[in-house]
Parts: structure tokens; C-alpha cells; sequence
């Protein structure tokens, strides 16, 4: 194994004279790079703006006439009649330079794949390749108006087309639903599918089964949609238990979601049987596709039995997380409920053309091209889709081909598993005796020391220098520990991360007290959850002024 | 292949490191029949940067950019001027590339900046407390009309939508509703100077749980929230106010000001960029913060670490899906946070005083673009009152028109008949939104090609 820190110093290191980590106090508060850093409300001001505004619209002056800067949006000229907002509204503004760094020191107050491995469990927290943001910055794509008149935004219909017929092609499904925002909106999607499907049929079912270690998205989407949950048991390797699953089976039966690859990180080997039997029962299928990167190029879901799954943009096909979204989720269907997808659509026809289908359009248009009218259970957001998405999804598709695309799958599978054999002697991996792994290893916390938890460890490699994976998640695992390294990461980098976390989970089973506060090099020691859940303070409010000598910055620190 | 770390030494190491002989061993679990042997048929092969950015830009010059004609559309989505800080702090690798926070000693960046843009949101729109985002207006909507619901405890399920609320909001709200069994009340909109403030109060009786308003609305108008709040509240519902335009709120009052209980919208005019449509950003706020544990999506908090420092933190998360599962308030998980990060830098950047003087600029050209539009023969203007957007009765169909303005190189606006496909009487309407990047010589060339069309 290689050397974890080339350079060969460790905090508490002794250094003749001090120690490094605990020099003297700073009047900022700050720490060299370590910068703290107040809020835009209280070092920006309502009079300050950074942005000019050159109300000729030119850059030539000279002998031009500027129009006057207006006075007030309620002066006499105004047709905003009695409606004028007139009170203060209180948005701070700063210039560009101290904008520029508010946001850049903040920035650095935050792990990222930029700056290393992000283990997060059925997150797939990849490398984003910036070719994908160039194009998408292309004004050809960055600056279309949604409602432009199609025969203006024909290269914008084609990125959407190009992307679905990947996407058909990779899944070998019929049809594709392009617009839900993220993967939840993807869910929601399928099963409002299924759900206009039965209606359809005049068949009212009312229950949908869900394994306990789905993500918490699935129930909440069927419940959304007016489904009653119950769980589908698992077998002692963690799948679906067939036999269970076809004795519950029956009318009331809508259909079941099921993650696959699952969120155990195992594939579910039952998968065609199950669908068999669920389309025998009158049922249909949900795949929850979270987890596709596994098998993307390798394995397509249509061959499973599989009706509806949502892809989820921004974890396989490599979109920037960005923070918490956005996200994009387009929903692949297979024959019997592509007539129920939302609008609006793209399809292109025999001559080529790629055609946008609305509200309007879509009887006329389902029936001149494919010989039946569409039934669509409606409409799910404003306009097309994640666009911004799209144009990253395809870039990043066009860059790896089919070939690249397995080769995903295979590494991020190699990688998975290689983290799980060099760590299942140190810690539990509960399935690890049922097969090799997907694209993910789980671990529980079984063997740490009393009063040790999953957290501690996780913020314990947070002091390695490290994004924890997933935490207490899937629930059918004691202490949960679910990491997924993805294909992007370097064996050398995998040998480091496996040697932190080999310390970190030996010293939770040592009983090393000192995990209890960690981290301990964050630029935050450990939140107070609680509190602010008790007491929620959710927006800013100015101060009451205080006595002298408790400012905002010896208040809050650094300043 | 380039995102590709591992060589194929390192791949052979790898596979005896974990017992397998070749990568099939390790898609055991597979079944064989499902497994495919090769590659998908069909596709071509792995590509290099140069090739793909090739292929792209093609792409890309097939559509008309808004910047290289004059432009006047709106119906929703609004160009405006982004500053180039904004899309280099947006790239910014801790910010592009981190997840949702949920470490939160390692995710302060991220959190504080959902903090100070909910502390923006709330202020712009006049409320107590605004969430971490939503996906974008329209949905932002429906989880509204949801909210509202919850608050009524199912007790009261009509809901009384604004004929001149955007018809894909609304058709999105009519869709959620079929399976939540909610009774959504509509009406197209009816071409007035006004909005039919009256017709609206009149449709709100015991049974509805909320009033859904927009603000100006789907033609351009202002509607008189604080009398619809009024009347709502007298029958025990919510009003819910929808916003699509924020730079709006620079100019004219805040919904929460107003009355309205929920105030949502589209953030998309304040950083993000027109995009086709998406990605936009769903904004969310309560005006009482007794509504705040009914809220869906995710709610950023100020707390204090170990050491009693101020730091941020994601919180009442028992709302939410992953603890709640089906009984959560939403199934909503990952949001826009990219794009409220745009939005805050963005509103930072013109603080109160720029978004004020950016409101000014947009309703100043677009009062002129109103007069020298009325004044072409043909043509007369709707609305009595407007921001930056308003209707034109244009006497033929605005449809035909769009498109044989497009002819001449002018994206003219959004035909009301675009809009609402079915309804009868709105096909002479014509939506033109005016910006800051809409120039007098931009007007003057939309006025002489409407009198060439109008002839």
C-alpha cells in the first residue's frame, strides 16, 4: 500500500519550539487560510450596489443623449397604479470585489469532488468533466427562451432527442418522459404512469409494495400519489424474498418500486422473476434507477421486465450535484405505459424532423405518427425539462460512447468492491458473504466500542480529510455505512481512503473516546442539530445593538 | 478514456486483490440472459473532447440565441443581464461539485449561503421564512396548493385557482390534484384592462382551503392581492401568491405585505438565465412562521458548533422524506441549489438599490415599448396597469404573427393562443415582455415590423 501522506507530518507532530496545531489566539479569529467569514446582511448595506447600469444600452457616449436615471418606480409616469412598493425592503449589496469574496471564502468552507473522494452511498458523487459545462454554456443553449418558436430552437429539440434515444438505447425501453426535475420528480413521474394506466383499464388498485431499504423517496412519492405502502421482505442476503413477494401479490396490487442495483449495493438476481410475476397479478414494475451507474452499458432494464425507472442525470451521466441540485430525471417507459407520459414531449418522425408536442398537438400527433392517441396523465412542470441537464447528460454520453459507458459500469463495480475486500476484516459488511458487490460496499457498526457510533466515525474522516459516505442508510443495517467511490477515482486514491478509513473504523473498535468530538480540523467543530431544530432561526434579523465591546465580530468571530 | 483513472495494471492488481478472475466474476449476480455480451447496438464509441464540442456547437447554432435578435418574450421566463461574477463563483469547483450538506462541518460554504438566500427570498417577498429552494415556480405551486391542503387538515379540498394564474402552472396543479382528490376551480383568463378581482372573491366559499393569485399575472396586470386576501381570510382560506417575474418586487409590493399566507414563485430572472426552460428556481415562503413545520423542502438554520461558533445547519428535516418516508410533508430531495446560489450572488451583487434601479429600467423601457406598440396602427394595448410585460390585441392571429415576425429575424413575444390552445377569443393576444436587455432600437424594429404585418 502506498504512503497515505507523502510528505510525512502529522498533527501533533512535535516541532522544536511549538506545537503546530495550537499556536496563539488570532484577533480575527481566522487562521491563515481558515477564514471566517460574516454574512452578506451584516457586512453589505442597502445603499451599495455592484452592478452599473448603462440605461442607454451603448457604449458610445459622445454626443449621445442619456436617457435619465429613473427616479422612482412610483413616480407620476409609472403605470404601476396604486401598487408601488414603497417601504424599505432590506437586501443588502456589495460590490463586485467583496462579492467575489464573500462567496470565495465561503466557498472554501466546503468538502467537494473537486477536492477529493465523496463516498456518498447511491449519491455516485463523480468527477465533472467541464467540457459539459462549456457546452451548456453555449448561447445556443444557455440563451433560448423555453417558448421561442420551434422552428427557432431546432438544435435545442435535437439535444433533447439525441439524449432520449441514448437513454432508450441503454435501457431498451419504448418510450421516454423527459421533464421531471430531479430523481423524487422521476418517481412521481412513473407511478402517476402507472396509476393513469390502471385508471385507464378501470382498474382502481390501491397498494404498492416497497422494500424496507428503499430510498425514503420511494414511499413518499407513492403516497403522494395516493398509494397505500407496505413492504416487500427481504431474504437473509438482503434481496427480495420472491416467494413473499408473489403470496402478497393480488388485485389491490398497483405495482411495486424497487431499487436495482439495491441500495445493499447487490443486484437483484430475482429481478425478470419478480416482474413476471407482478405483470401476472395485473401489477406493474417501478425501478428505482438511482443506482444505475452500476450497470449502465451492461445490463439494460427493459430486458428485465421493468416498466418505468428514473435516471437520475446528475448522478450517472455525470451533472454537478451544484450543492443539492439541481438534478434531472427523466423517467424511461416501456410499451404499455409510454402513452401516459406527460407533456410536454419530443419525438422525431420518419422525415427526420424533431417534432415539440404540447397540449395542443399530442392526439393529433400520437395518432398521424404512431397510430394511437396519447392518454397522458398531464402536465409536471412549466416548461421542457432540466435543458441545462441535457446538454451536460449528452456531452458526457458522446465523450465515453458505448464502450466508455461499460467501462463505467466496470470500474465503478471494481472499485466498489475492492473498498469492501480490503475493509471487511476490519469492519462488518454484512452482505459481503453473499457475492461480490455493485457499485457500492455497506458496512455496519457491528464490533465498534460501547458509546462509539457510525457518526463518530464519520466525523472522524472528516478529519482525514474526507467526505463521510452515507450514514445510517439503508435502515436495515445496524450503524449503516454505505460507500460508493465511483469509477473516477485513482487505485492510489482508493489505497489512501482505505487506509483512513481502516484507522478510523479500528480506533471506533478500540474504543478511541476521542472520535466522540470529532472533527476536529473542520473549519466547524460538531452542530448543534438539536438546538437548531428547538429554536429554528431561519432567516437573518438584525441585532438588537449591544454594549460596547460585543460587536458582531467578537460575537460571532472573525469579521 | 480520459474521466478514467485506472490503468488496466491497476484493473489486473485490483481483481486479485478481490478474488475475481476477470470483471464478469463480479457481475455474477446478473442472470446470464440479462447480461449482454457486448456493446450496446446502435451507439457509437467514446469520442474526444475536441470531436464532442463539435458536435455540440452544431447544435447550439441551429437555435436563435435571445441575444442576436430583438427579443420581447416573457410568459414566465425573463432574459435578463446576469453579471460574469456570478457564473465564475457558480464554477467554482466547492460549490459546482459538493452534494447536499450533509455534513455540515465541511459544508458551511454551501449553508450559509442557503441561509443568507432564504433570508433574501423572505425579505424580496415581503415573509417570515423561505425555504432552500423548490425546482421551479410551477412546481414550487403545487407543493403550495398541497401545503395548503395539509394546513386544512383535508377538511376543505376546493381549490380556487386565478384564471390569469400561468396556464402550465396551473395544468401542473390540475395534474397533482387528480391524485390527491383536491377540487381545483378555474376559469380562463378574460381579456380585461383588470384583472376580475371580483369574479375571483365571488368563486371563495367555506369549502376552499387557498386562493391561488398571481402577481402580475399571466397577462401582465396587478391584481389586488390585499382585497383577495381579505376576502380569502374572511371564509377561513389561504392565499397563496404566485410570482414569475422577481425583479417585479423592486418596483411593486411584496405579496407578504399584502396578506398573501404562502408566497412562491420563479427565480430565474435574478441569475440563472433562460436555459429552454430549465433549470430554474423554485422559490417558497410562509408569511407566518407557525406554517413553517407544514412547509416542504429542505429549511436551512443557524445553530452554534462544540466550541460555541455560529454555523448553519439543515434542519427540521423530520418533515422530510428521509426520515418521515410516507408520511413526509414532500417527496421532494435534491433542490435547485446551484441556482440559488446564482440568484443570492446575483441579488447580492444589486443589493436593494441595484434591484430598485433594475425594476425602474424595466418598467421605464417597457412603458415606452407600451406607447410606441399602441401607437402602430392595428394595435392596442390591454392592461391598465403593468410591470414589464403586457398584452397586445394585435387584430389577427398572434400565432401566425410570431411566426412571420421570426421571418424577419424578431422573436416578437408569446401568442396568448401558444398558451391556451383551447380556449376560444384569446387568438389576437400577444405577450411582450420588456428588460433591461431590450433596447429603444429593439422597440423600433418590433414597432415597423408590426406595421409591415399589420398592413
Amino acid at each position: 500500500m502506498s504512503n497515505p501522506n507523502a510528505s510525512g507530518w502529522k498533527p501533533g507532530t512535535p516541532v522544536e519550539g511549538h506545537n503546530a496545531m495550537s499556536g496563539p489566539d488570532t484577533t480575527t479569529g481566522n487562521r491563515a487560510l481558515m477564514l471566517e467569514e460574516p454574512l452578506i446582511f451584516e457586512i453589505g448595506d442597502t445603499e451599495t450596489t455592484g452592478v452599473d447600469f448603462a440605461f442607454a444600452g451603448k457604449l458610445d457616449l459622445a454626443g449621445v443623449e442619456q436617457p435619465k436615471m429613473p427616479t422612482s418606480a412610483s413616480d407620476t409616469t409609472s403605470r404601476l397604479g396604486d401598487f408601488a412598493r414603497d417601504g424599505a425592503i432590506g437586501l443588502p449589496g456589495l460590490t463586485e470585489p467583496e462579492t467575489v469574496r464573500h462567496y470565495t471564502r465561503l466557498s472554501r468552507q466546503n468538502y467537494a469532488i473537486d477536492l477529493g473522494l465523496f463516498p456518498l452511498g447511491s449519491c455516485t458523487m463523480k468527477h465533472n468533466p467541464r467540457l459539459n459545462e462549456k457546452v451548456a454554456r453555449m448561447p445556443g443553449f444557455a440563451d433560448v427562451h423555453p417558448l421561442q418558436p420551434t422552428s427557432t430552437v431546432r438544435g435545442a429539440l435535437e439535444v433533447i432527442n439525441e439524449l432520449a434515444f441514448w437513454l432508450l438505447k441503454l435501457t431498451g425501453m419504448h418510450g421516454v418522459a423527459m421533464s421531471p426535475k430531479a430523481g423524487a420528480h422521476g418517481e412521481l413521474c412513473g407511478i402517476l404512469c402507472i396509476r393513469a394506466a390502471l385508471e385507464a383499464r378501470g382498474d382502481a388498485r390501491e397498494v404498492i409494495l416497497v422494500p424496507e431499504s428503499a430510498h425514503g423517496t420511494n414511499p413518499a412519492t407513492a403516497a403522494f400519489a395516493g398509494y397505500k405502502i407496505e413492504d416487500i421482505p427481504a431474504n437473509a442476503d438482503g434481496r427480495v424474498d420472491l416467494d413473499a413477494l408473489k403470496s402478497r401479490l393480488g388485485p389491490d396490487v398497483a405495482g411495486v418500486m424497487i431499487t436495482n442495483p439495491s441500495t445493499l449495493g447487490l443486484f437483484e438476481r430475482d429481478m425478470k422473476a419478480i416482474s413476471d410475476a407482478v405483470h401476472e397479478a395485473g401489477g406493474f414494475v417501478y425501478c428505482d434507477g438511482a443506482n444505475f451507474n452500476a450497470i449502465v452499458g451492461k445490463v439494460r432494464p427493459g430486458d428485465l421486465g421493468v416498466d418505468a425507472m428514473h435516471i437520475n442525470l446528475h448522478k450517472t451521466f455525470s451533472t454537478p450535484h451544484g450543492g443539492g441540485g439541481p438534478g434531472s430525471g427523466p423517467v424511461v417507459l416501456s410499451e404499455a405505459l409510454s402513452p401516459f407520459a406527460p407533456l410536454p414531449y419530443t419525438a422525431r418522425t420518419a422525415d427526420g424532423v424533431v417534432h415539440l408536442v404540447e397540449e395542443e398537438s399530442a392526439d393529433s400527433f400520437a395518432e398521424e405518427h404512431f397510430g394511437k392517441r396519447m392518454q397522458s396523465f398531464g402536465r409536471m412542470t412549466a416548461f421542457h425539462g432540466q435543458m441545462g441537464m441535457f446538454t451536460r447528460a449528452l456531452t458526457y454520453i458522446l465523450s465515453h460512447g458505448a464502450d466508455g459507458l461499460k467501462q463505467v459500469a466496470e470500474d465503478a463495480v471494481l472499485n466498489a468492491n475492492y473498498v469492501l475486500r480490503s475493509l471487511e476484516d476490519v469492519l462488518d459488511a454484512p452482505f459481503a458473504h453473499s457475492g461480490p458487490c455493485m457499485h457500492e460496499a455497506l458496512f455496519g457498526d457491528k464490533g465498534f466500542a460501547d458509546g462509539l457510533s457510525t457518526l463518530d466515525l464519520a466525523k472522524a474522516l472528516i478529519d482525514e480529510g474526507y467526505h463521510p459516505m452515507t450514514m445510517y442508510f439503508p435502515l436495515v443495517v445496524h450503524g449503516a455505512m454505505l460507500v460508493e467511490p465511483t469509477e473516477t477515482e485513482s487505485k492510489a486514491g482508493l489505497d489512501q481512503f482505505i487506509a483512513a478509513f481502516r484507522s478510523v473504523a479500528e480506533r471506533a473498535k478500540a474504543g478511541d473516546e476521542s472520535m466522540k468530538a470529532a472533527p476536529y480540523y473542520a473549519p466547524r467543530r460538531r452542530l448543534d442539530e438539536t438546538q437548531a431544530a428547538r429554536k429554528p432561526v431561519l432567516a437573518y434579523e438584525e441585532a438588537v445593538p449591544e454594549a460596547s465591546g460585543t460587536g458582531m465580530a467578537a460575537k460571532y468571530g472573525g469579521g | 478514456m480520459r474521466y478514467l483513472p485506472l490503468s488496466d495494471g491497476d484493473r489486473a492488481e485490483m481483481l486479485a486483490k478481490v478474488g475475481a478472475k476477470s470483471i464478469d466474476d463480479l457481475f455474477v449476480d446478473v442472470p446470464q440472459e440479462a447480461r449482454l455480451s457486448g456493446l450496446v447496438e446502435g451507439l457509437p464509441t467514446h469520442a474526444s473532447e475536441m470531436a464532442v464540442e463539435k458536435h455540440m456547437r452544431a447544435l447550439s447554432k441551429k437555435n436563435l440565441a435571445a441575444a442576436d435578435a430583438p427579443f420581447f418574450l416573457g410568459a414566465g421566463a425573463y432574459r435578463h443581464h446576469v453579471p460574469a461574477s456570478v457564473d465564475h463563483i457558480i464554477q467554482r469547483g466547492e460549490f459546482l461539485t459538493a452534494y447536499t450538506p450533509y455534513q455540515p462541518e465541511i459544508a458551511q460554504g454551501t449553508l450559509q449561503m442557503l441561509f443568507e438566500f432564504q433570508s433574501q427570498v423572505a425579505r424580496l417577498y415581503g415573509c417570515a421564512v423561505a425555504n432552500a429552494s423548490m425546482y421551479d415556480g410551477s412546481t414550487a405551486c403545487w407543493e403550495a396548493v398541497a401545503m395548503a391542503s395539509r394546513i386544512a387538515r383535508g377538511k376543505k379540498k376546493k381549490v380556487v385557482l386565478s384564471g390569469a394564474l400561468h396556464p402550465h402552472y396551473a395544468e401542473v396543479v390540475r395534474t397533482m390534484a387528480k391524485f390527491t382528490e383536491d377540487e381545483i376551480a378555474g376559469a380562463p383568463p378574460s381579456l380585461t384592462p383588470r384583472p376580475d378581482d371580483d369574479g375571483l372573491i365571488a368563486r371563495i366559499d367555506e369549502e376552499t382551503s387557498c386562493v391561488v393569485v398571481q402577481y402580475p399575472d399571466i397577462l401582465g396586470r396587478i391584481p389586488d392581492l390585499k382585497r383577495i386576501a381579505e376576502a380569502a381570510h374572511d371564509k377561513g382560506a389561504l392565499l397563496i401568491a404566485v410570482n414569475t417575474e422577481p425583479v417585479a418586487l423592486g418596483a411593486i409590493e411584496a405579496p407578504g405585505n399584502l396578506g398573501a399566507d404562502i408566497v412562491v414563485g420563479e427565480g430565474q430572472s435574478i441569475g440563472v438565465g433562460l436555459q429552454f426552460g430549465g433549470p430554474y428556481l423554485g422559490l417558497f415562503a410562509v408569511k407566518d412562521e407557525k406554517h413553517v413545520r407544514m412547509m416542504p423542502g429542505r429549511l436551512c438554520g443557524e445553530t452554534v458548533d462544540a466550541e460555541g461558533k455560529r454555523g448553519y445547519v439543515l434542519t427540521l428535516s423530520t418533515r422530510e422524506q428521509h426520515i418521515r418516508r410516507e408520511k413526509a410533508t414532500s417527496n421532494i430531495c435534491t433542490n435547485s441549489g446551484l441556482c440559488a446560489l446564482a440568484f443570492s450572488v446575483h441579488m447580492t451583487l444589486l443589493g436593494e438599490k441595484g434591484l430598485r434601479a433594475l425594476a425602474a429600467e424595466n418598467h421605464r423601457l417597457a412603458c415606452i415599448a407600451a406607447d410606441r406598440l399602441s401607437a402602430v396602427p392595428g394595435v392596442t394595448l390591454l392592461n391598465a396597469h403593468f410591470f414589464n410585460e403586457f398584452t397586445l390585441k394585435v387584430g389577427r392571429d398572434a400565432r401566425a404573427l410570431v411566426r412571420d415576425l421570426v421571418e424577419k429575424g424578431i422573436l416578437a413575444g408569446v401568442s396568448l393562443g401558444r398558451l391556451y390552445p383551447d380556449s376560444e377569443g384569446l387568438d389576437d393576444a400577444l405577450l411582450v415582455a420588456v428588460t433591461e436587455t431590450t433596447s429603444e432600437e429593439d422597440i423600433d424594429a418590433l414597432c415597423g415590423a408590426l406595421k409591415e404585418a399589420l398592413k
